[in-house]
């Protein structure tokens, strides 16, 4: 209780920092920097921004939903892992491939285009696992009630599904808000480029501090209604469930879907890979140089492995305890504890740049000041995965093993976490993806002289050299595929059997689709 | 109930201890000043910030590592907010060396007394214009403003020659500006000091007005000039230099600013000293200093950058006019550093 209270008061401080860096401000000069016409567009291109891509994607992700799970597609296996490789692609990778193939390419709509595209399985995934699950049974009543066949699924299947298709769009809406990179390849601003730019071109921290506060508290306004959400569609299933059988569709109409459906994934995957890999190739000065590449690599691996090491053993009080002993004091531990996930990333740099040099100057320009961010952001993605883990280990085994002589630390050592240890493997993959790809708090936070991966293509694309920094979106894409494949693998399971193969338990999806980063 | 609870917190504290461990001894961290080779009596070491690019200045830190052999750790970051870094540091920052892309940040950072005066003899290498009167930075290289703009749309003379025509309804849209980048406030100063605060706000007023594109930085601009996507961008003129195509071949091509006004402002890049938490300007920092000026330095600096370098007898770089040809607006570089003054009225104005 007390390591998980500690945890989660460590993942609450970065928010507490930016109130008190904040209110250093004092009310005048906050209410001119709050009040000032520019604070209005931020809010208003961050607002637009939001809404168009949670249509775009509450739209797509729905619609490609039903078609995977109701409509008899040729190769059914291929869909549900092919609707979670958008994953793999960053938001800001992507902007910026079609940017280096496009340069003119700028401004609101393909932005929209660009955030639809990587967000939408974000949606996709939650609703292929409703609709998978819903009860068609009752379905199946209201038609014999005399119901037709769409109302009848208006009246049954969509309450089912609304809730998951809600949660997912709200998780878009996070995203959508926080993201930094791709806003700022495509120019359109919003308060995360805001606060950036301030914290860049301006000579104090007050000030980005003053507009990070109005725009964590839009986002945790987003995570507010996802948990609300979610709640709601965490019914029952009746043990007399069943699946929906397929949508009976002509054999060219699912044809044309199978294809549309192709077609997307190919803009979300391909395009950008095909996209950097032209640019690769046509450069002329500045060619890749390996030695960058793999210094880069190397770096982002050491850190990654470091910090999700560091997350996961956080993760264990804090999911232990959910999983064990459920309660409100629980449950207000695990909400301070997430408390990352509704904080974008330069958020937390800002944070912990203050927090790091009023409280101990010596570790603020080093690995450990980065690696407190990352904790601080990804500790939300292992909580899901350690909670469902330990869930799966009977409380009896530990028990066991304590009437067997064992001391208490022993006892989990020897009967909890073996058998937590895949879940939470997975959790740590997830994070050490996440790290792996990290931009806005990294190029504010990384020691003198080190480069990651994510930090090395924003820095090449600074001199327009385009043609240097394609082979480092391609090798995040490829890091990001792992998370990705991850999370199709764990959809599979949820799917009735000819959507899915071999079965194997990896309660991964709450920690992808758990956090939107 | 109790039983269950006290291990958890136990193994909890047991592997927190760990994690922090482990992340303090983490391949990732490099330790400043402690080399791993015990056998190697004393490590030398010098952390820089650098303001400038690192595509820029990493080989050349490089060769100065094997110059010198002493182990250069960079910070890369744009130099307004190493500015501000170095600014909330105080006394208290590891930096040794500030590398600046421009004289204002410089000088914001030497009005708050954290720069040690250089020698003499390292001063001197450089023309009086281009160095700090305190002495407590020098100059590197010179880079002048220019108006980048798209020659599939328009000839050299139908560009103005001064920013302040850029307001007419002609460039509605079509002027890119990085208004973050430190050289943007450098000019921004500039025409404070030499145009007055009301003209300068009404500038950037009138810029905003008229649709000026904001870009994160200037390869960015100038990208879009040669692309099509704007008219003309402002920027500094060794974007183009150095960009990845020979520049003479571009869409986008230079017009420098009219002679005398700020609109040809030439700034400097230069290096000053930080005495650091020691109270003692470094060794190591000065042998920096005076590699950047020394012949192989500048000749780095005009040859890969393309801008002029300052150090008397340097080459002038290929490709743009000398530097004496460009006859700057009478500003002393010294006067640049009423940052906090710029950030301000640009924050006011709601370009950052």
């Amino acid at each position: 209780m007390l390591a998980a209270g500690g945890v989660a008061a460590l993942a609450a401080v970065p928010l507490a920092q930016l109130v008190l860096a904040a209110a250093g401000a004092g009310p005048a000069r906050a209410a001119a920097l709050l009040l000032r016409p520019r604070t209005v567009d931020l809010l208003t291109g961050s607002l637009v921004l939001v809404l168009a891509t949670c249509a775009g994607a509450l739209l797509l992700g729905t619609a490609t939903a039903w078609a995977v799970v109701r409509l008899p597609l040729p190769a059914p296996r291929l869909w549900p892992v092919l609707v979670c490789l958008p994953l793999a692609v960053p938001s800001y990778v992507a902007a910026f491939a079609w940017r280096a193939t496009w340069p003119q390419v700028h401004g609101f709509w393909p932005l929209v285009l660009v955030m639809v595209l990587t967000t939408t399985p974000y949606v996709t995934v939650p609703v292929v696992a409703a609709l998978a699950q819903a009860d068609h049974s009752l379905a199946e009543v209201a038609r014999t009630l005399g119901r037709g066949r769409w109302r009848a699924a208006r009246a049954v299947v969509l309450p089912q599904v609304l809730p998951a298709a809600g949660a997912g769009t709200l998780l878009v809406a996070l995203y959508a808000l926080s993201d930094f990179g791709a806003p700022a390849v495509l120019r359109h601003e919003t308060l995360t480029t805001g606060v950036h730019r301030l914290l860049t071109g301006g000579l104090d921290r007050t000030a980005p501090a003053v507009l990070a506060l109005a725009l964590t508290a839009l986002a945790l306004l987003c995570v507010a209604g996802e948990r609300w959400a979610r709640r709601l569609g965490s019914g029952r299933r009746s043990p007399a469930a069943r699946a929906a059988p397929p949508v009976p569709v002509h054999r060219t109409t699912a044809l044309l879907v199978a294809f549309a459906l192709a077609a997307v994934a190919a803009a979300s995957v391909l395009g950008p890979l095909a996209a950097l890999g032209r640019r690769m190739l046509t450069s002329e000065r500045y060619s890749a140089s390996a030695a960058d590449l793999v210094g880069a690599g190397t770096t982002t691996l050491a850190l990654a492995a470091v910090a999700a090491t560091a997350v996961v053993v956080a993760a264990v009080p804090v999911g232990h305890l959910a999983a064990r002993r459920p309660g409100r004091l629980t449950a207000a531990l695990e909400t301070a504890a997430t408390t990352g996930h509704a904080l974008p990333g330069v958020v937390v740099a800002l944070a912990l740049a203050g927090l790091w040099l009023a409280v101990a100057p010596a570790a603020y320009q080093t690995a450990v000041a980065l690696l407190s961010a990352y904790a601080v952001l990804f500790l939300p993605k292992a909580l899901g995965t350690t909670r469902t883990a330990v869930e799966q280990v009977p409380v009896a085994a530990q028990d066991a093993a304590r009437a067997l002589g064992c001391g208490p630390v022993s006892a989990w050592l020897r009967a909890v976490l073996p058998r937590a240890l895949p879940g939470l493997a997975a959790g740590w993959v997830l994070v050490a993806a996440a790290v792996s790809k990290e931009l806005p708090a990294t190029l504010v936070l990384r020691p003198a002289g080190m480069d990651t991966l994510a930090t090395e293509l924003w820095s090449r694309t600074s001199l327009g050299a385009y043609g240097a920094a394609a082979p480092v979106g391609v090798v995040l894409v490829l890091v990001g595929l792992v998370p990705a494949l991850l999370l199709a693998r764990s959809l599979r399971q949820q799917l009735p059997g000819h959507l899915r193969r071999a079965p194997a338990p990896a309660p991964v999806a709450a920690g992808v689709t758990g956090v939107a980063r | 109930m109790d039983l269950r609870r006290r291990p958890l917190t136990a193994l909890a504290a047991a592997v927190l201890s760990t994690c922090s461990l482990a992340a303090c001894g983490s391949p990732a961290a490099p330790a400043p000043a402690s080399g791993d080779g015990a056998t190697t009596a004393q490590e030398r070491t010098l952390v820089v910030y650098s303001g400038r690019d690192e595509e820029l200045v990493a080989p050349l830190l490089e060769q100065f590592e094997q110059a010198s052999g002493i182990d250069v750790e960079a910070r890369y970051a744009g130099t307004t907010e190493l500015a501000a870094q170095l600014l909330t540091e105080g006394g208290d920052s590891p930096a040794q060396v500030f590398l600046s892309q421009d004289a204002g940040a410089l000088g914001a950072v030497a009005d708050a007394g954290l720069l040690a005066p250089l020698p003499d003899d390292v001063l001197a290498t450089v023309p009086a214009e281009y160095r700090a009167a305190d002495g407590s930075w020098v100059g590197l290289t010179g880079r002048a403003r220019v108006i980048a703009y798209d020659s599939a749309e328009l000839t050299a003379d139908q560009v103005p020659g001064d920013v302040f025509d850029l307001l007419d309804e002609r460039w509605r849209g079509q002027v890119g500006i990085a208004p973050s980048n430190a050289s943007f406030q450098a000019f921004v100063t500039a025409l404070r000091v030499t145009e007055g605060e009301e003209r300068t706000r009404a500038w950037l007023e009138g810029l905003q007005a008229n649709g000026a594109q904001v870009f994160e930085r200037n390869g960015d601009i100038l990208e879009a000039v040669e692309t099509g996507a704007v008219d003309v961008g402002l920027l500094n003129h060794y974007y183009w230099a150095r960009s990845e195509q020979d520049p003479a071949t571009l869409r986008a091509q230079l017009r420098f600013g009219d002679p005398g006004t700020t609109s040809a402002l030439v700034n400097a890049t230069g290096v000053a000293l930080l005495p650091g938490t020691s109270g003692e300007v470094s060794p190591e920092g000065l042998e920096l200093a005076r590699f950047l000026l020394s012949a192989q330095g500048q000749t780095y600096f005009a040859e890969e950058t393309a801008e002029y370098p300052l150090a008397d007898g340097a080459p002038d770089p290929a490709g743009v006019p000398a530097l004496e040809e460009l006859q700057p607006p009478q500003v002393d570089l010294s006067d640049l550093a009423s940052l906090q003054e710029t950030v301000d009225l640009m924050t006011q104005t709601g370009l950052l």
